[in-house]
């Protein structure tokens, strides 16, 4: 952590000639007696983008943006304000501006200053320096070639690349200082196959914590080229998708969207504290099959969804949310886990200084279960068998909940037979999971390629989980 | 250069001409690090958003940003960069960092600004800027008459998730190296509600909104909370449906997303691609030929009006669909020279795009469907722009003999938006004006919707 402090420190504070004293003195603006708690967050992320199209480098972008939020909370009342300039009179104006949520009067003074504790889950690198900008558009260049070269009925490659270095403070207004040096690189690869007038589309992508380096290992990068050309050609085969309630089996690793949407976002501190969640008041309560024990966990060595420490300054941890089939938990930012007398769970997350921290899921999947993957299919007459999807939604009052497969299949007779279109899968969070009836072995993790958006911001997630069959769930094709 | 933007906690900004000042900064190092053209974008914001719950303020924020973003051309190469910073120091840096990103990319021939001739030379007054002298308190007392009128709404309504007031300006300019400069000022006020309803079944939640340019042509706070608790209320006691093929009604705010999808299909981007299923269409009929849609940049007051785009192309009125036959592409520069046509002014998107409505309002629609289902809400992605396939999640109502009978949740709609295109039966009069694109219910002919 000292050494990401020192970056942090480097990188935030000295351009503006700020030190410990000037945050000190913004505290002094913050700290009225009714806060209860305050915070700044300090931000740098520069990011960078390639995009290849037609064989060309077709465009290239860097950013950097900065800034500093600045939170002061009274009970449940939260007054928030922001700069994008990194200066003192700023920030004491932010500070300002966000105490006017408290009653006035006497400021309190911060106590002495302590290093927070964190993780360490990936190294402090910019990935933007992890290589040169000829070695990346050579590695576009390759992608392209690989995807053209495995079938001739590819029409379009797009791939881009992408990588970010996001280096935050955290000061609170109980002296606790923290910071965190964040790396994030990710590789997309979508083709577009032709044949006889009909088009279609397939996608891959991979990324996480870690420099651009290890797209190259072991062919990973060309691997992406060849699955997103093998989903294209199998959706130029696909039939309409069947429409109606039936047995769905899901794959291992990405399909465990299911978990993101169907109780992911139910149990999430504040909508649980609103009392707004399906899930509300229900811990202890039955809400999956026996085979089920789902966790979200944000310590994963370089995963897209982990984090050293959250965006309040809090490690991470694997937290339990369903054990066999029970509620065991929910997933707190310190302002919800304060107002409903728990503790933290680290997933107090933003999508930047400019936006107010909210509990957020960091890696959310499912433990492996009992059974043979096989032997999944082979108990479903006829169902729909899905391995891959889009993104998805829920309503996490009613508890209604959709995702999308893009790429799926008939199972008939216990045999996965035809492919089928992509369609919308649509259930209820609250007993959708007790409809599991088989785990399987297989846990995976996704690729790396999750972000997930509540409120407008935008967050990078990880999900997972074994082949699994659901009983009953309702798939949105046209043939009913 | 940092006092651009004052740190003084009231109406903006900077004035137009120091933001100008800096973009003429920009592509002046641009030519001086060996661009052969660019163009620059500077862009200042600011804005008050109030949220309470249970009659208690819940958040209070106050937002400013800030942004500069260049792109640079070296011949038919071309590198883009932005930063949050305005120091000189800053402003090199990111140009540097377009020029050497230019290097990489490859030669494009389609690559350029917009054609000189296409730029826009005047600039009518929109009346797009009115600016809100919103207190905080002020904001409270609007947002807590929306919770108030949402909870008075019905005594199922358990509570508001929240209730929300907000205001904000923006001043943006555009220059190239043609010698364009352009500058765009507006302000956005918004309200909204999230109610919730409850009964013995469970809890739903529905929402209502306003937002305009000016604060005197937003909705009463009452009206906001009164329709969203109706709104919540009214979805208690959601059954599910069986499968089956019938008529679909589409209400305003849900039928904006089927045309988003539309104007997807015929933008210039997805076309040159091949990625669209409305591929040389140019000309045919792709809707009844009672559907008209036209495109009106310069209306006063529009949340989407503009007389420039995001290229500094003039914008001007089109008409996209006459009789149910597509008349035009929505091209950017890049798109028109990839497919041998000139721009139409769409870099960024369209700018107040609206469905001529016909005379049946939503109760004569309701008629003409006899038994259908009603959607108000859809979950998930929309369609799939490559071949048309489409497939959400839904929510609404069912209607027998043109009367609501009861709400639904947990269904599908799914078709293929060609075909729902083909058989659009109307285009209600109930418009709704809180977008981009501007509509009116719409009824499809058939849709799958699967269930139970």
């Amino acid at each position: 952590m000292t050494e990401s402090l020192d970056i942090a420190r480097q990188t935030l504070l000295a351009p503006a000639g700020m030190d410990d004293a000037a945050l000190e003195q913004a505290f002094d603006r913050l700290l009225a007696p009714s806060v209860d708690a305050a915070d700044l967050y300090f931000q740098c992320t520069r990011s960078e983008s390639w995009a290849l199209e037609d064989g060309m480098i077709k465009q290239g972008s860097h950013s950097i943006d900065q800034g500093v939020g600045v939170r002061a909370i009274s009970g449940e009342k939260t007054g928030f304000a922001y700069s994008d300039d990194i200066v003192l009179p700023a920030l004491l104006e932010a500070s300002g501006a966000a105490r006017a949520i408290a009653r006035s009067g006497q400021s309190r003074s911060l106590q002495a200053w302590q290093r927070g504790r964190g993780l360490k889950l990936y190294p402090p690198l910019d990935p933007v320096e992890s290589l040169t900008d000829q070695e990346k558009v050579d590695l576009l260049r390759r992608v392209d070639a690989e995807a053209r070269r495995a079938d001739p009925r590819v029409e379009q490659v797009f791939v881009n690349l992408s990588g970010s270095h996001d280096v935050v403070l955290i000061a609170d207004g109980e002296g606790r200082l923290n910071a965190d040096v964040r790396p994030l690189v990710r590789l997309n690869v979508r083709v577009q196959v032709e044949h006889k007038g009909r088009r279609e589309s397939g996608s891959a992508g991979a990324g996480g914590r870690h420099a651009y380096s290890r797209f190259l290992d072991g062919d990973r990068a060309l691997d992406l080229a060849r699955e997103a050309v093998r989903q294209a050609l199998v959706n130029l085969e696909a039939d309409e998708a069947p429409a109606g309630t039936m047995p769905v089996v899901l794959g291992a690793g990405w399909p465990g969207i299911l978990l993101h949407e169907a109780i992911g976002h139910g149990l999430e501190g504040d909508f649980n504290r609103k009392g707004s969640s399906a899930f509300a008041g229900r811990l202890g309560d039955r809400v999956a099959s026996e085979y089920c024990t789902v966790v979200d966990d944000g310590t994963l060595a370089d995963r897209r969804g982990s984090l050293n420490i959250d965006d309040e300054g809090e490690p991470t941890q694997c937290t339990t949310l369903i054990e066999n089939g029970i509620l065991k938990g929910y997933m707190q930012d310190r302002m919800n886990a304060r107002l409903m007398g728990v503790a933290a769970t680290g997933n107090g997350r933003r999508q930047s200084y400019a936006h107010l921290p909210m509990p957020r899921m960091t890696n959310t999947y499912m433990l492996a279960g009992p059974h043979d993957p096989e032997e999944i299919v082979r108990s479903v007459d006829r169902g729909l068998y899905a391995v891959n999807f889009g993104g998805g939604q829920v309503d996490i009052t009613s508890g209604k909940f959709v995702f999308s497969a893009s790429e799926a299949y008939l199972i008939e007779n216990g045999k996965v037979t035809r492919p089928v279109k992509g369609a919308t899968l649509i259930g209820n969070g609250p007993d959708v999971l007790t409809r599991v009836s088989m785990v399987g072995t297989d846990m995976e993790l996704d690729s790396g390629i999750g972000t997930c958006g509540k409120d407008g911001q935008l967050v990078p997630v990880g999900v997972g989980q074994p082949t699994l069959k659901i009983d009953a769930l309702t798939v949105g094709g046209t043939r009913g | 250069m940092n006092e651009v933007v004052g740190l003084s906690n009231g109406s903006l900004l900077a004035d137009e001409q120091s933001l100008i000042r800096i973009g003429q900064q920009v592509l002046e190092e641009a030519r001086r690090q060996g661009a052969t053209a660019a163009e620059a974008s500077v862009s200042v914001g600011t804005g008050l958003s109030v949220s309470v719950r249970r009659g208690e303020v819940d958040t209070l924020e106050h937002e400013r940003d800030r942004s500069l973003a260049v792109v640079v051309y070296m011949g038919q190469r071309t590198g883009a960069a932005s930063s949050a910073d305005f120091s000189p120091e800053s402003l090199r840096a990111t140009v540097a960092a377009a020029c050497s990103i230019a290097r990489y990319t490859s030669e494009d021939p389609a690559r350029g600004l917009a054609d000189p001739s296409l730029l826009a030379t005047e600039f009518p007054d929109l009346d797009l800027y009115h600016p809100w002298a919103l207190s905080a308190d002020e904001a409270i007392d609007l947002a807590l008459a929306a919770e108030a009128a949402a909870r008075d709404a019905d005594p199922r309504i358990s509570d508001c998730d929240s209730a929300t007031v907000s205001s904000g300006e923006g001043l943006r300019v555009y220059l190239n190296s043609h010698g364009f400069v352009g500058s765009r000022r507006g302000t956005r006020h918004g309200l909204s509600c999230v109610a919730i309803a409850r009964d013995h079944a469970g809890m739903q939640r529905d929402y209502w909104f306003s937002v305009a340019r000016s604060a005197d042509e937003l909705e009463a706070p009452e009206e906001v909370g009164r329709r969203a608790g109706e709104r919540a209320a009214g979805r208690l006691g959601s059954r599910r449906l069986g499968t089956r093929h019938v008529p679909v009604l589409y209400t305003p705010m849900m039928a904006r997303g089927v045309i988003g999808q539309f104007l997807g299909a015929i933008s210039g981007n997805n076309l040159y691609r091949k990625s669209s299923f409305l591929l040389d269409r140019l000309g045919d009929q792709v809707f009844p030929s009672h559907v008209q849609m036209q495109e009106h940049p310069h209306r006063p007051r529009g949340l989407a009006s503009a007389a420039f785009d995001d290229e500094g192309v003039a914008t001007r009125d089109w008409t996209v669909v006459e009789d149910g036959r597509l008349q035009t592409y929505l091209l950017d520069s890049y798109a028109g020279r990839r497919l041998g046509r000139q721009s139409t002014g769409h870099a960024g998107g369209v700018h107040n795009l609206e469905l001529q409505s016909g005379d049946q309002d939503f109760n004569q629609l309701l008629q003409t469907m006899g038994s259908g289902l009603v959607v108000t809400e859809l979950m998930g992605q929309g369609g799939n722009l490559v071949t048309g396939d489409y497939s959400r999640g839904a929510a609404g109502f069912w209607v027998e003999n043109g009367e609501m009978a009861y709400p639904v949740e947990e269904i599908t709609v799914a078709g293929n938006l060609k075909d729902m295109f083909a058989g659009l039966q109307a285009v209600g009069a109930d418009r709704d004006q809180r977008g981009s694109i501007i509509t009116g219910s719409l009824l499809f002919e058939s849709m799958t919707v699967a269930g139970e």
